[in-house]
């Protein structure tokens, strides 16, 4: 929405233009250039931001109502139909608890961590995109501004689990640090194998890329082994349950979120669902094609003989994308809560032997093999 | 004057300050855990600096090399081995202070110097904005490709010391005591304490 580089200037791009047509309104109707574009730029962050705090609603819903159909319980019933708002009372619990500090903790610490741990996460939604226009920034390193954003996160953790002042959180914030760090690397690999196909750093040309023969352009097909990759070490920087070390409740009480409560516990809670919901929505974008339906949209204009640049049709073009970006994403999201209540937990040794001596050699081994294919296959491989 | 150039300098002060205020927190602070996070603040400002340049590549990197790695190894080693000892106090540690103090004012006295007399090319030259990391890519093939390479040997010796400082056992002895530091050789080594004479009932353990 705000692409302003000498790309998006050049070539007109397709599809829904918001910003544009929000300024031409405002400019219409007398302002200047400079203050339609200032009351534009609030309107997307604050979109995104509800867009979030929505999606993990959704997911805390899904994560009860699956593991409650995963142990043959009912689950949520009474909070509204099917207990839809039972997230939301969940939240309001949090709100009303006493915020406690504990005696002997490092207050200011304490009280920061939680706040380092979410905003890194909320940040990163900025390169999501849900359209060719419908981002709050196609900034050109994209991706990688993601794995820059993410490494930020462990810094709260360690922040936290130091100033709570107990052993089980000095220690899940360790291994939380620890963890963190394996993971990064081979998802960095991953997410550069896929960069090498598409020649760029940014969300928009990844899924541009992957655009053309619908499900069959698809980045899954040509990297089903950095697909695999990246999932695997999303869900551990999620922290989800294969790898939920640092909070392992029979070992560590409850790792670094022990001593909180109220509000500050409700930012990790609340972090951890956003990040899980972000990590979808980034292999949504990265292997499954982002915001393109698996049939072309312009073959289906075509066959219905209608112009893809008349409005209507590109607001429908735009809703269909929407639609699909988070409907890819909430497919992953339910992988991820069915595995999370299906699997047992790794030990520590094994998660580390995992990500040093697996699935690092692994994501090497793509990176070349990509490299080569690309070199052999321009055409396929994007040259 | 717009509202960008405006947005601008408030976020240049806002970042500098933060990143002398904690620069200094990170040095005079006695408390070593305050200092590492202040040292990931400060990191994280110096990016946000690096932002302001049009230089969103080198942010990034930045907080990914510096915040991501630098700063949460440091945290790491300082958690690991915090023991909350009370150290005993160095004799002269107030003239040592002076005299480090005297060098650091010295050497702010020189940049300084440096920073007004220099005649800088303002404005200098057009920021090459997103074709940024393609840029930095040529260059690292290209004419940097010496210094690069350089730098990777580094690592690699860095690396491979520390594989040979964690496992032990590829040492025969300890270059320090020139005693055997293999845990095997200690133990074939060392005469036993008790040496038995007669020779012992055959146990569970040693039947065939």
């Amino acid at each position: 929405m705000l692409s302003t580089g000498p790309l998006g200037a050049a070539v007109a791009p397709p599809g829904l233009d918001l910003q544009s047509s929000f300024i031409d309104l405002a400019q219409g109707l007398g302002l200047t250039a400079g203050a339609a574009r200032l009351l534009w730029l609030p309107l997307p962050m604050v979109l995104v931001l509800v867009g979030a705090v929505v999606g993990v609603l959704v997911s805390v819903w899904l994560e009860r109502k699956i593991s409650a159909a995963v142990q043959q319980r009912i689950g949520p019933e009474y909070a509204g139909a099917l207990g839809v708002l039972q997230p939301l009372a969940d939240g309001l619990k949090l709100v009303f608890k006493e915020d406690i500090i504990p005696a002997r903790a490092d207050s200011v610490l304490f009280s920061l961590g939680p706040i380092l741990v979410v905003v890194p996460v909320i940040l990163s939604w900025l390169v999501v995109p849900f359209g060719q226009n419908l981002l709050i920034s196609n900034v050109g390193v994209g991706i990688f501004l993601w794995i820059a954003l993410s490494s930020i996160q462990p810094i709260g953790l360690l922040m936290s689990g130091y100033s709570s002042n107990n052993k089980y959180s000095l220690l899940g914030g360790l291994r939380a640090a620890a963890q963190s760090i394996s993971y990064e690397i081979p998802l960095a690999l991953a997410v550069l194998a896929v960069v090498m196909m598409s020649n760029s750093l940014s969300t928009v040309d990844i899924v541009a890329q992957q655009t053309g023969a619908g499900i069959l352009s698809w980045n899954i097909w040509r990297q089903p082994v950095g697909f695999v990759i990246f999932w695997i070490c999303a869900l551990a920087e999620c922290e989800r349950l294969p790898f939920d070390l640092p909070e392992a409740e029979e070992e560590l009480v409850a790792g670094y979120q022990t001593e909180y409560s109220g509000m500050k516990f409700a930012l990790f809670y609340l972090g951890s669902y956003i990040n899980l919901v972000l990590s979808a929505l980034l292999v949504s974008v990265l292997y499954l094609g982002g915001w393109s339906f698996p049939i072309p949209v312009e073959w289906i204009t075509g066959w219905l003989g209608v112009s893809p640049d008349a409005p209507l049709v590109q607001v429908i073009t735009g809703s269909v994308g929407i639609v699909s970006t988070i409907l890819k994403a909430y497919l992953l999201v339910f992988f991820a809560i069915l595995l999370r209540w299906t699997t047992p937990r790794v030990r520590i040794d094994q998660l580390l032997d995992l990500g040093w001596k697996f699935l690092l050699p692994i994501a090497l081994v793509n990176l070349l093999v990509t490299a080569g294919l690309k070199l052999a296959f321009p055409a396929a491989f994007g040259g | 004057m717009s509202i960008a150039s405006t947005t601008q300098q408030i976020c240049f002060v806002v970042l500098s300050a933060t990143t002398v205020v904690g620069s200094l927190g990170v040095v005079l602070l006695p408390n070593i855990v305050y200092s590492a996070f202040l040292l990931g603040g400060v990191f994280l400002s110096v990016a946000g600096l690096y932002l302001l340049l049009n230089a969103s590549f080198v942010a990034a990197a930045q907080i990914l090399v510096y915040v991501g790695a630098v700063n949460v190894l440091i945290l790491f080693a300082i958690m690991l081995v915090n023991k909350q000892e009370t150290l005993a106090a160095i004799p002269g540690l107030l003239l040592r202070r002076l005299l480090s103090g005297a060098v650091c004012a010295g050497l702010f006295a020189l940049l300084l110097r440096v920073a007004f007399t220099t005649a800088w090319a303002l404005p200098g030259p057009p920021p090459v904005g997103e074709e940024a990391t393609i840029r930095i890519g040529e260059h690292l093939f290209t004419d940097y490709l010496l210094p690069f390479e350089l730098a990777s040997v580094l690592l690699l010796m860095a690396m491979i010391g520390a594989i040979v400082l964690a496992r032990r056992d590829v040492f025969t002895t300890d270059v320090i005591t020139g005693e055997p530091a293999d845990q095997g050789l200690i133990e074939k080594e060392r005469t036993p304490l008790l040496i038995e004479t007669t020779t012992p009932e055959p146990t569970l353990l040693s039947k065939p």
